[in-house]
């Protein structure tokens, strides 16, 4: 593969094949390399400088954090020095202009070096004493792992010394930073909540169907609130039971509650339902990062699961629908295959301006492997592929290569190969400006936007109008404008006559034809 | 043909006047400007006289493009359309359109036609009559005072103003109102009479054309060939364009030619043109029909008064610039031009000629359908073929004799011509003949999109200018972009759940029409039958 394949450097080297007024004046040769690289996947790109510049990853601190904000009266106690807790905390309320219950065990000095259990056990005896809450997640941070914390032994000491709290949940998840991004942290966390709540099935005696209307959702973190509302609703027209874990849908979807202030979740997954999980008929997992929860919970319930990459454009929707059919048995209603028809039409109507498209895209590998395939199915190229860490999945993203670094190198990526639209979150806005290329907003966080977490992606709806947008997008590029003549012969107007450019062009008027 | 529309015209007209004559009766006698309250401006004898276009060969023959439409079978625009798009693209003109609202808010700033500089024709100017106006016959004065208003706020070279039907029917006097303006302001007004029930979108083009002629042309002289250009050996020519009008600005890419041939294009109607130029047309050695004949009296009215040669081409098309880029040589006769001309041509053929390789090794093979008017119907042909590609049938519908004979001398004897360019028709046509792509104007781009096939726009209302040299590059571009798309297994595929014995085929592709039995050769005979009972 490395044989026939440019290379990072050669293609930036030579982007004559790729580039130019005419846009894919591509041969038929590099459209058969290009086939070629997206039957054997991308070559991976790996991170080889120092410095991360204009950082596109988000912790895996804040993705275990994210996944407990989708459990029900469930409150993350994030085990580190606070500002772990307090840099998060500001990030989500930008990104959902929602408070955020968040704690902190608040390592200092002392509990860093002489170990931090008590103010584990500390924290979490505080927390419940003040707010009684169903659930309490321990997030670690980089400190704490490094420093070689056993938290499972600290939450058996809060065990020992407070049975009055026994009916709290408390689940430790290990997520440093220094290891995965936001995307693999929410992963984690929800295959520690399977793994301390979910029971199995030979103890709690549940069976798979028993239950023949409901359906779990292991929904990953590239869905937006929105997007996990759709799919309630698509799966309530197939008259099934949609049970999601987390459901970020009932917790962060912005909505107004009776109550004045509350330092827990105000929504999420109800905890008892966790024990229902295995009477479920199916189980339906939406992006492949979430494949170790989903292992672990097929593993514990028995449930068969189905699994996804993505849920936006026509074929994804398509086998998930299909799906839905099969598990329900249920018609598929009307009003879905007038959308999937409404979804053709915007193809068609979109396919012009997003066709030879050049977009560059920076996100974590689900939401990556989304857009870059949407965009082959358009006839649109992603010349600038960034994630901010390696994941199996890249390796279904529809792109060349896909690099694993920051924004700095969506930038360079972006320069070299010609985008003229990026992709990505709101840190984007500077690099879209330097480039001089408009940005589309997606992926965490989006702090100088509203309503940015709710906005829907997926499904034949959500993808028509991202098609849109998209192609409202590259029509703003004016492709193929041609730029105006200003001929030197033309009887110009006493006060359009003077002027630089028209002396420039006097040098071509008649200019000598060489016989 | 011409006597049939008469007819219509007069009983049309007999109707319209006595309208007028009991409306004039109710009116307020607010009128300040005119006492007669008769019928102004077109006369059923000019329109007659419009219609009678000795230079188009439709002249003598039955066809659609000067017929009389038919109701419930018409297509296109009417003579207050053809009017407008005709003269809009004159830039900084203040074109106001003396009507109630549908003729301007309908139409205004939709055309892709650019300007180097002034944007006022961008501007959509409008009299917005109301209920009352119309009742009590205030549209002159309204109309007065939108003049004066345009004037004040935009100090525009001169003020268009377009009559239309509402204003038409209870006989406002805008001739006369355009006049009072005109010296009351000292801004040259100009009365565009085309309201829309005169006739079809064609006439119209005719009304503005001649308009043009009588009020504008030879209005000043040009100016003065910019020093240091002309030279002993080097002669500076002046031509000018008819019905051309800048789409997307593709004119620009032909611009740098002429000037590098010394050759000042003094106007074009209308594309990126200023009311100045219009007024030294006359002055032009030689001028080009553009692509179209709907402005062929223009170029034969300008012969008649002041002796210009003129021919019909297009840019459209390696072979076709090179011929317009010829022709002008040739009529303009000066043997340097001749010798230059040759070399530009061979130069920059030899150039796009390599530059198109790529493209065609992407095209070659691709079957065309191609649908649209006149010349295009084959100008376009050998712009496609230049391309690899093979055009499996073209429409002419508003195509002459002679254009006919082109198309047969590029598509051989057996080239299917489309006569009803009716979706169903060119659906059908496009199945029968395994075409991989439709060439159509805008409006069958839905058609096309609806039956889920390839398609691209080649009329005025595209964004992507397909003229010059260099417009090849571009059009080759656009038909990889739609023809090479991924979308078109997933939008003709059905939804996967329903399986293939339950009958209903709603996500497949539309079947084939059962009318439709021997494709054009039975849509040429329907239209035979059409007009031999006509």
């Amino acid at each position: 593969m490395a044989d026939s394949i440019p290379t990072l450097a050669t293609r930036i080297a030579d982007p004559t094949p790729m580039i130019g007024p005419y846009g894919t004046g591509k041969s038929q040769d590099a459209v058969r390399v290009q086939d070629q690289l997206l039957k054997d996947g991308p070559t991976i790109i790996k991170r080889n400088k120092a410095l991360s510049v204009g950082p596109l990853k988000a912790s895996s601190t804040l993705g275990a954090t994210l996944a407990f904000l989708g459990m029900r009266r469930s409150i993350p106690m994030l085990h580190g020095s606070q500002g772990c807790t307090a840099f998060g905390k500001i990030f989500f309320i930008q990104h959902f202009r929602e408070p955020m219950p968040m704690q902190t065990t608040a390592m200092d000095q002392v509990s860093t070096i002489m170990g931090g259990d008590e103010s584990i056990v500390e924290g979490l005896a505080t927390i419940c004493a003040k707010h009684q809450p169903a659930l309490i997640g321990i997030p670690t941070t980089g400190l704490v792992e490094t420093q070689g914390a056993d938290v499972p032994r600290a939450i058996q000491m809060f065990r020992d010394r407070h049975p009055d709290f026994a009916e709290v949940a408390v689940v430790p998840v290990a997520s440093p930073d220094y290891s995965g991004c936001l995307e693999t942290g929410f992963n984690s966390a929800i295959k520690a909540i399977i793994d301390a709540l979910v029971p199995k099935a030979t103890a709690a005696n549940t069976r798979p169907g028993r239950r023949p209307r409901q359906v779990n959702l292991l929904t990953g973190s590239a869905l937006t609130t929105g997007d996990l509302e759709h799919l309630k609703d698509l799966l309530e027209r197939f008259r099934l039971r949609p049970v999601l874990l987390p459901d970020l849908a009932d917790s962060l979807d912005g909505h107004l509650v009776e109550s004045d202030y509350s330092a827990l979740t105000i929504g999420g997954t109800p905890l008892d339902e966790l024990a229902t999980l295995g009477d479920a008929v199916a189980t339906l997992v939406i992006g492949r990062s979430m494949t170790g929860a989903a292992d672990l919970l097929a593993e514990r319930t028995g449930v068969p699961d189905h699994r996804f990459d993505h849920l936006m454009g026509l074929e994804a929707m398509d086998r998930f629908i299909s799906t839905l059919a099969e598990i329900s048995a249920e018609p598929v209603p009307e009003r879905i295959e007038r959308q999937r028809s409404q979804l053709q039409d915007a193809m068609l109507d979109a396919h012009f301006s997003i066709g030879q498209g050049r977009f560059a895209i920076a996100a974590d590998a689900d939401l990556l492997v989304a857009f870059s395939q949407l965009l082959a199915g358009m006839g649109a190229e992603t010349v600038a592929a960034v994630a901010p860490v390696n994941a199996p999945s890249l390796a279904q993203v529809s792109a060349a290569q896909v690099k694993i670094g920051d924004l700095e190198d969506l930038e360079q990526l972006a320069r070299a190969n010609g985008a003229e639209v990026l992709i990505t979150n709101s840190h984007g806005t500077h690099t879209a400006k330097r480039l001089g290329i408009p940005l589309l907003r997606a992926g965490f966080p989006q702090f100088d936007h509203v309503g940015g977490w709710q906005r829907q992606w997926i499904g034949y709806q959500g993808t028509r109008q991202t098609l849109f947008d998209l192609a409202n997008i590259m029509l703003g590029l004016h492709k193929g404008e041609i730029a105006p003549y200003r001929s030197r012969l033309k009887q110009w107007p006493e006060g359009e006559r003077q002027g630089s450019a028209l002396d420039a062009l006097d040098a071509s008027v008649g200019k000598a034809v060489v016989v | 043909m011409p006597i049939l529309f008469a007819r219509w015209h007069g009983l049309c007209f007999r109707v319209i006047h006595q309208v007028i004559h009991q409306h004039a009766f109710i009116r307020t006698p607010s009128q300040t400007l005119k006492p007669s309250r008769s019928l102004k401006g077109m006369k059923q004898k000019d329109i007659a006289a419009l219609l009678d276009e000795p230079a188009c060969e439709h002249n003598n023959k039955a066809k659609s493009g000067c017929a009389k439409p038919k109701p419930g079978a018409t297509a296109g625009g009417c003579a207050f359309d053809g009017a407008q798009i005709a003269l809009l693209p004159i830039a900084d003109v203040a074109h106001i359109i003396h009507g109630s609202i549908a003729c301007a808010g309908s139409a205004w700033d939709n055309r892709g036609t650019r300007s180097t500089g002034p944007t006022l024709y961008k501007l959509g100017m409008t009299t917005d009559l109301t209920e009352q106006d119309v009742i009590m016959g205030r549209g002159e004065k309204r109309l007065f005072h939108s003049i004066k208003q345009a004037i004040d706020s935009y100090d525009p070279a001169a003020v268009f103003v377009y009559n239309t039907c509402v204003p038409a029917l209870i006989g406002d006097d805008v001739d006369a109102v355009c006049k009072a303006a005109a010296e009351r302001f000292g801004k040259p007004v100009v009365s565009v009479d085309a309201a829309g029930f005169y006739g079809t979108k064609n006439l119209g083009n005719r009304i503005a054309g001649e308009t043009m002629v009588k009020q504008v042309c030879g209005g000043r002289e040009p100016d003065p060939v910019p020093e240091g250009i002309g030279r002993p050996g080097f002669k500076v020519h002046d031509v000018a364009l008819v019905g051309e009008y800048n789409i997307a600005g593709e004119m620009w890419r032909v611009m740098p030619l002429f000037d590098e041939l010394g050759i000042r294009v003094l106007c074009t109607l209308s594309g990126d043109a200023r009311f100045h130029e219009v007024q030294t047309m006359h002055r032009a050695e030689v001028n080009m029909m553009v692509c179209s004949k709907a402005m062929i009296n223009v170029a034969r009215k300008l012969e008649q008064a002041f002796g210009t040669p003129w021919f019909e081409g297009s840019f459209y098309g390696v072979a076709d610039v090179s011929r317009a880029l010829r022709d002008f040589a040739r009529l303009i006769g000066d043997p340097d031009l001749n010798t230059r001309t040759e070399a530009l041509i061979a130069r920059e053929e030899a150039r796009i000629d390599a530059e198109l390789e790529p493209w065609r090794e992407r095209l070659r093979g691709k079957r065309v359908l191609l649908y649209t008017g006149g010349v295009k119907s084959w100008s376009v042909v050998s712009a496609l073929q230049d391309l690899g590609m093979s055009v499996v049938a073209t429409g002419t519908r508003k195509s002459t004799e002679d254009d006919k004979a082109r198309i047969r001398e590029l598509m051989g004897e057996e080239a299917v011509m489309i006569e009803d360019g009716n979706p169903r028709n060119l659906l059908d046509l496009y199945r029968q003949q395994g075409a991989d792509l439709l060439v159509a104007g805008g409006r069958n781009q839905y058609t096309a999109l609806k039956a889920r096939i390839p398609f691209l726009d080649i009329n005025q209302e595209r964004e992507f200018g397909y003229a010059g040299y260099d417009g090849m590059l571009e059009l080759a571009r656009q038909m990889c972009l739609t023809i090479e798309s991924p979308i078109w297994a997933a939008v003709r595929s059905a939804p996967p759940w329903r399986s293939a014995g339950d009958g209903d085929s709603a996500g497949a592709p539309v079947a084939q029409s059962p009318t439709a039995k021997t494709g054009a050769s039975a849509v040429a005979s329907q239209v035979e039958t059409e007009v031999a009972h006509g």
